[in-house]
């Protein structure tokens, strides 16, 4: 599951404020309802061990060049940043942070962090370890991963240029062109104080900052990379216990966690699986606690419900889309709207979800934000997205058609051969042309000839929201110089829409998000196929965990059964 | 003797040269840049594609990076995964769990391969021959995949008699399992092998002598039969521990057994180019020494060959 285990990456350029500010979002820090009947015995501290399936981190455990799941779960059970997401809503609140007050053009945002704060050595949480950990980040030379946080697709905090470092026109990185090693933008004020600086105005920062990349460091990191590598410290409510490649990563629960909630359970094994499968097999025969994600072979036929029955669940997941999108500028194939718009009516979304996964296991979208994130409205996508055979063939009669055989790109494992195979049938049968799927056998070989964009014919785009907004949806995906613009969609109106709303607050921004993703139905050039569903399952040595906004299961949530 | 092993000792360092070139010219040339997946659905940050590609020499010519990448082997450094974790130190801790997960294999092998062969050997055209024959063929028709699915549902999920995967823990007793679907295909061939080369040998000259000087039926089948026709399965099953020694690639995934096999499956999911060079490195290597061991063994059984 290359494609969709991936966290995706960066923000986009512009930003619009979805959320109201900081001290809005306090109250609601941590708020976990549901507390999992643990709360009674608070007082005894954390009890028993659970385990959760994970894959093999792909990077070291440094939360500015972690990106993937395996490592991402670890950092995020390890670190707590200045805001965090709710649950089960996704909404940020403070964490570390005491406040985040932005000036009026949100250009300048001045962050204290509560007192109390340590990390697993004992050091404790100053304004220093944020501002470090942050430079450290966006400095070239470090050649982080999650570098563009910092930078005009993310946070934007002036002075980034300067740190990063230069391409070339080939689009390399210029030995040695960063100039200096700390961002302009970044000012402590005090211990306890920073203060943040822009390049441009975003009021979303404060969404952002709960990205793991904004996580602090302890001292000890800058004096001793390897040591770190070999045994990480956060400021989270589980530390580092030990992990033995290829097989587990364990934790414990940190006794002197600042935040709220406290952990619940004491120790938790991250356990290495090559094959979900194998994670699916030791659930059900309860050797697993925790299994995030049920895999085909459990999806087939249902058998989960009957293996799991009353141990899992399966809940809309708000942070992934899958999508369809024409390239617009290498060929000149796909330029009229009314073909995209055919090839999409033909497509019967509910059978090709039945036939590559199972009916139900998968949601036909209609529109280009999922439900569940703030400004998500249902439909914009409108008549387009509705299977319609009729009117496909009608409105493809219309267009100079499809030259020869109409090719649809996909790295072919992951599931993907699968629903590109439906979905070819789905267009064959109603518009009479021929379809194939065109595939690369993994995501890294796929996502290589998109970046070259040398695919002229449809393919799949997947995307995982790196923090909840419907900003996140939108901007890097079709704004014209979106980092994640695979298509080269471009429309105006569309990006000036973005960069309005960046400077705007709630409902206002809302709107102007909306007005932007209805120009899309009318495009049509990326089209919606589905919204995940999260199907997860547990033993019966643990209660019913709660699964965060991305679909992992929340560490704070876990608690064994008496 | 001494000769003929410094001879196939030195026959093997062209062959690792060549099947190293070979993997490494294969995982570093797959189509596109190996960092275009790193980072979901956009392209990586440039200054980390440029730390990498130095990293990896991946600027220099492919026959350049190679020596670089021999040189450092030559010096016993495999290298450093993506999540920098040493190349080496990776396969010493996944190859006792392969090595202990053979040696299950070819335990079942032995005692249940060659025990069935010699039953069926003995009465030829028997119910029991019968019954080997026609449950070895259904065992070779069937995929492994197929036969470990299908026990660790019922043996692991449903019955609970065997831990459904392995995991961290790799005992004896959780490896039994998984070392029994290792060992199913090698174990039909072998009970065939034993079956068909004892009842050759029942037929030969020396059996009816030994018969005809009166020796009793038991020194005739347990000494003098018995000895030669386990030549050729001693040499099957050395041969099957070499091929065992590479990891079992769908096994080992089916339960989840932290050897090499799952090492390198991972890797190669992951594009972790310089785990998958080094790992089938070792193989090779362990592949020719335990081959060699094989040939060595067999003269030694069989005193007609000689390797003078």
């Amino acid at each position: 599951m290359r494609g969709s285990t991936r966290r995706g990456a960066v923000v986009a350029a512009a930003v619009g404020l979805t959320l109201v500010l900081a001290a809005c979002g306090g109250d609601d820090d941590g708020g976990d309802d549901s507390g999992s009947g643990g709360d009674g015995g608070s007082s005894e501290g954390p009890t028993g061990s659970v385990s959760i399936n994970s894959t093999q981190p792909e990077n070291p455990l440094i939360p500015t060049t972690t990106n993937e799941v395996g490592g991402g779960n670890i950092v995020d059970a390890m670190w707590t940043g200045l805001v965090s997401y709710d649950s089960a809503t996704g909404e940020p609140g403070l964490a570390v942070a005491e406040s985040i007050e932005p000036n009026e053009d949100f250009t300048q945002f001045t962050i204290t962090i509560k007192d109390g704060w340590t990390f697993h050595d004992g050091s404790p949480v100053t304004a220093q370890s944020f501002v470090d950990a942050w430079n450290f980040g966006a400095y070239g030379p470090n050649a982080q991963l999650n570098q563009y946080f910092f930078g005009p697709d993310g946070a934007n905090i002036a002075g980034y240029d300067a740190v990063a470092g230069q391409t070339d026109d080939t689009g390399a990185f210029v030995e040695g062109s960063a100039t200096a090693e700390t961002m302009s933008g970044l000012e402590v004020v005090d211990e306890s104080t920073f203060t943040v600086t822009l390049g441009s105005p975003n009021s979303l920062f404060e969404t952002i900052i709960g990205y793991s990349a904004f996580y602090p460091m302890p001292e000890s990191f800058f004096t001793d990379q390897a040591a770190f590598i070999e045994h990480p410290v956060g400021n989270g409510p589980f530390e580092f216990v030990e992990e033995v490649p290829n097989t587990s990563i364990n934790l414990t629960a940190f006794a002197d966690y600042a935040g709220d909630p406290k952990p619940q359970v004491e120790n938790i094994e991250y356990r290495v699986y090559a094959d979900l499968d194998a994670a699916y097999a030791d659930v059900v025969a309860n050797q697993l606690d925790i299994l995030d994600k049920i895999p085909p072979v459990g999806l087939a036929g249902d058998v989960w419900k009957t293996d799991l029955e009353g141990r899992s669940a399966s809940e809309p997941l708000t942070t992934r889309f899958t999508s369809m999108t024409f390239p617009l500028t290498n060929t000149e194939a796909w330029a009229d709207p009314n073909l995209r718009k055919a090839i999409s009516l033909a497509i019967d979304r509910e059978a090709v979800i039945a036939a590559a996964y199972g009916p139900g296991n998968y949601v036909p979208a209609n529109s280009w934000v999922p439900p569940g994130n703030d400004g998500y409205v249902e439909g914009t996508c409108g008549e387009w997205c509705e299977f319609d055979a009729t009117k496909a063939q009608e409105l493809y009669a219309q267009t100079a058609g499809v030259q020869g055989t109409l090719l649809i790109s996909s790295n072919s494992d992951g599931g993907h051969r699968e629903w590109v195979e439906a979905a070819c049938t789905s267009i064959r049968e109603t518009l009479g042309i021929d379809c194939q799927g065109d595939y690369d056998p993994d995501f890294g070989s796929f996502r290589a000839r998109v970046n070259a964009n040398e695919i002229t014919n449809p393919f799949r785009t997947g995307w995982v929201a790196d923090y909840p907004s419907i900003q996140n949806f939108l901007a890097p995906l079709y704004t014209s110089n979106g980092s994640a613009n695979d298509g080269g969609y471009s429309n105006p109106q569309f990006d000036e829409l973005i960069r309005q709303a960046a400077g705007l607050e709630g409902q206002e921004a809302l709107d102007l998000y909306n007005q932007a993703e209805s120009l899309l139905s009318e495009d049509m050039a990326i089209i919606p196929l589905w919204y995940d569903n999260g199907q997860r399952g547990w033993s019966t040595n643990v209660n019913e965990p709660q699964f965060t906004w991305k679909g992992y299961v929340d560490p704070l949530s876990i608690s064994v059964q008496n | 003797m001494g000769r003929y092993v410094a001879r196939r000792l030195l026959q093997m360092i062209p062959v690792v040269i060549g099947t190293t070139f070979i993997i490494y010219a294969l995982v570093w040339a797959l189509p596109g840049d190996p960092f275009a997946g790193r980072c979901g659905a956009r392209p990586c940050p440039a200054a980390y594609v440029a730390d990498m590609t130095a990293k990896y020499n991946l600027d220099d010519p492919l026959p350049l990076a190679y020596i670089q990448y021999l040189g450092n082997l030559l010096r016993g450094d495999f290298g450093e995964t993506f999540q920098g974790l040493s190349v080496g130190e990776e396969l010493l801790r996944a190859y006792p769990t392969t090595v202990k997960l053979a040696l299950v294999a070819i335990a079942f092998e032995i005692i249940i391969g060659i025990g069935a062969g010699i039953l069926a050997g003995l009465r030829r055209g028997s119910f029991i021959d019968n019954l080997v024959l026609v449950s070895t063929l259904v065992v070779v028709s069937i995929p492994v995949f197929v036969i470990g699915s299908v026990l660790q549902l019922f043996l692991g999920m449903r019955w609970g008699i065997f831990p459904a995967t392995v995991g961290g823990d790799a005992s004896l007793y959780n490896l039994i399992l998984p070392g029994f679907v290792l060992a199913s295909l090698s174990l039909a061939y072998v009970a065939r092998l034993t079956r068909t080369s004892l009842a050759e040998n029942r037929r030969a000259d020396y059996v009816r002598t030994a018969v005809a000087k009166g020796l009793p039926q038991r020194r005739v089948i347990g000494i003098h039969t018995m000895r030669n026709s386990l030549i050729p399965v001693v040499t099957f099953i050395g041969a099957d521990f070499g091929a065992l020694l590479g990891g079992a690639i769908v096994t080992e995934g089916i339960f989840n057994v932290p050897g090499v096999g799952n090492l390198i499956f991972r890797s190669i999911t992951t594009r972790d180019g310089v785990m998958v060079t080094g790992a089938v490195t070792v193989l090779v290597l362990v592949f020719l020494l335990v081959n060699l061991l094989v040939d060595l063994i067999y003269g030694w059984l069989d005193p007609r060959i000689s390797h003078g």
